[in-house]
């Protein structure tokens, strides 16, 4: 079962629904135990990083999520705020701590520089330069919705298994071990969305 | 690089989904799901659902029992979210910040506010906090007033505010809308194209996406609305309910006018 987190923040069941259809089982829960019961943890979320982990604490989820991610070592997607919330650091509406299991800072997009609008609102093309187990191999470039107006800017490109271009080139794919993080919404990104869920829901244990 | 973004929207009036003309006459077309599940299957890059029920108005064909109704708009939402995994937009009789709520626990990604914002525009602040900022669309229908000059008017385009379209723009930007939905009453429904130099204001005044609207009579207006409007999505209604595979045929006319769009996927 894939538990996906439920802290107060975003469109849970677009992820619930884009699962079932795959005929993944799953559940939106914020219970501990259930939880711990899991097999795979999917952190969607859409919304204000600082409010984010607010609800992580308050929720007392921070503990639990630390146990069967960093070591129980259970394979986890981060999705848009998801992928932000387990970097270091946030510049959203102040500076705040997040998960810090990736060394990256989440940062605005520009929109001095040229006539860049914000939020990045749409589908843009993601190459994926490096293999992981939730892409499709073969240096293929795919299409995605995103929407987000910060991005994380990771210190180690390694981890980086796909680039997005908005005015600035950002990780759009992440990966280090068992966590995975994309920037774009894969629940809302038809066909080619649909199959990176597939391919997550397929993954054997990194324990 | 980001995509042009090509947005079929669906008029629903008491459960049924409707064409609409000058924001005030609306024919009967019949079920919002089935409709949905086409649109979907051909590569339409996100839906907007506009609510339009409860105005005095009535429908025509109203009666006719043959077509079925669906009343709730949640069910809608549901039944859509369930098989449709593109950005759903709902619109239309949100009231408060738990109607909002509700909408997103249903399905929805985002939702179009409209009336509700320019009589109390506090609530763009309050929605786009609790939700952040790229879940609140504000929804901006323009008239051509008495004076010659453009209007905002809200309430199905009913009620004239006297704000000008560009100021009411730069407005709820600031207060925190991430995308502005705009439309034309005076072109909706007629099939003579968008209101170019209406577009081209709001465009340039904001730091937004502006999706356009109202209009569209061939396929060739949407590129009209991308290349001269400026418009970062374009969007109609009553083309994609009379056309056979117009969502495909759409983005062949904008591919080989050589703009960035999301290619035509295939469904096995």
């Amino acid at each position: 079962m894939i538990a996906i987190i439920d802290y107060g923040l975003g469109n849970l069941t677009s992820v619930k629904n884009a699962l079932d259809f795959l005929g993944t089982e799953s559940e939106i829960t914020n219970n501990i135990s259930k939880i711990e019961k899991a097999d795979k943890i999917i952190l969607p979320g859409v919304g204000a990083f600082g409010y984010g982990m607010e609800n992580l604490k308050k929720l007392g989820l921070i503990e639990v999520l630390h146990k069967e991610v960093i070591v129980n070592k259970k394979p986890f997607l981060g999705i848009c705020l998801g992928m932000q919330l387990i970097c270091k650091k946030s510049y959203e509406e102040g500076e705040f701590e997040g998960l810090a299991w990736i060394d990256a800072e989440v940062i605005r997009f520009n929109s001095e520089s040229e006539k860049l609008l914000v939020p990045h609102v749409g589908w843009n093309e993601v190459v994926c330069n490096l293999a992981s187990p939730i892409l499709i191999g073969g240096n293929r470039e795919q299409t995605f919705y995103f929407v987000h107006s910060y991005y994380p800017d990771v210190k180690d490109k390694n981890l980086v298994v796909g680039w997005c271009d908005y005015g600035v080139k950002f990780a759009a794919v992440l990966q280090k071990e068992n966590i995975f993080a994309v920037q774009f919404h894969p629940e809302k990104s038809q066909t080619e969305g649909l199959e990176i869920l597939r391919k997550f829901a397929e993954i054997h244990s990194y324990a | 690089m980001l995509k042009k973004r090509l947005i079929p929207c669906l008029f629903l009036k008491n459960g049924h989904l409707v064409r609409s003309e000058n924001f005030s006459y609306h024919q009967l077309l019949g079920d919002p799901i089935a409709q949905v599940e086409r649109i979907n299957s051909w590569s339409a890059d996100e839906l907007i659902y506009i609510d339009i029920s409860n105005d005095d108005h009535y429908d025509l064909r109203r009666d006719d029992k043959k077509i079925k109704s669906i009343n709730n708009i949640y069910d809608i939402i549901e039944r859509v979210s369930k098989t449709c995994f593109i950005p759903l937009t709902f619109g239309g009789n949100i009231k408060t910040i738990e109607d909002i709520k509700e909408r997103l626990k249903r399905g929805a990604d985002k939702v179009v506010i409209n009336t509700l914002a320019f009589e109390n525009p506090d609530f763009i602040n309050e929605a786009a906090k609790v939700f952040g900022r790229q879940c609140i669309v504000v929804g901006i229908d323009v008239k051509i007033n008495s004076k010659k000059e453009y209007e905002v008017y809200v309430g199905h385009g009913k009620k004239p505010t006297g704000f000008n379209p560009v100021l009411w723009a730069k407005e709820v930007e600031k207060r925190g809308a991430g995308e502005i939905f705009l439309n034309s009453i005076d072109r909706d429904g007629t099939a003579q194209g968008y209101d170019i130099p209406l577009i081209n204001m709001v465009v340039d005044a904001v730091s937004i996406p502006v999706i356009a609207c109202g209009g569209v009579g061939s396929f060739s207006h949407f590129i009209d609305g991308i290349k001269e409007g400026g418009a970062s999505a374009v969007s109609a209604g009553n083309i994609f309910n009379f056309t056979e595979n117009s969502v495909i045929e759409a983005k062949k006319v904008l591919k080989n006018a050589g703009i960035n769009i999301r290619p035509i996927i295939k469904i096995n």
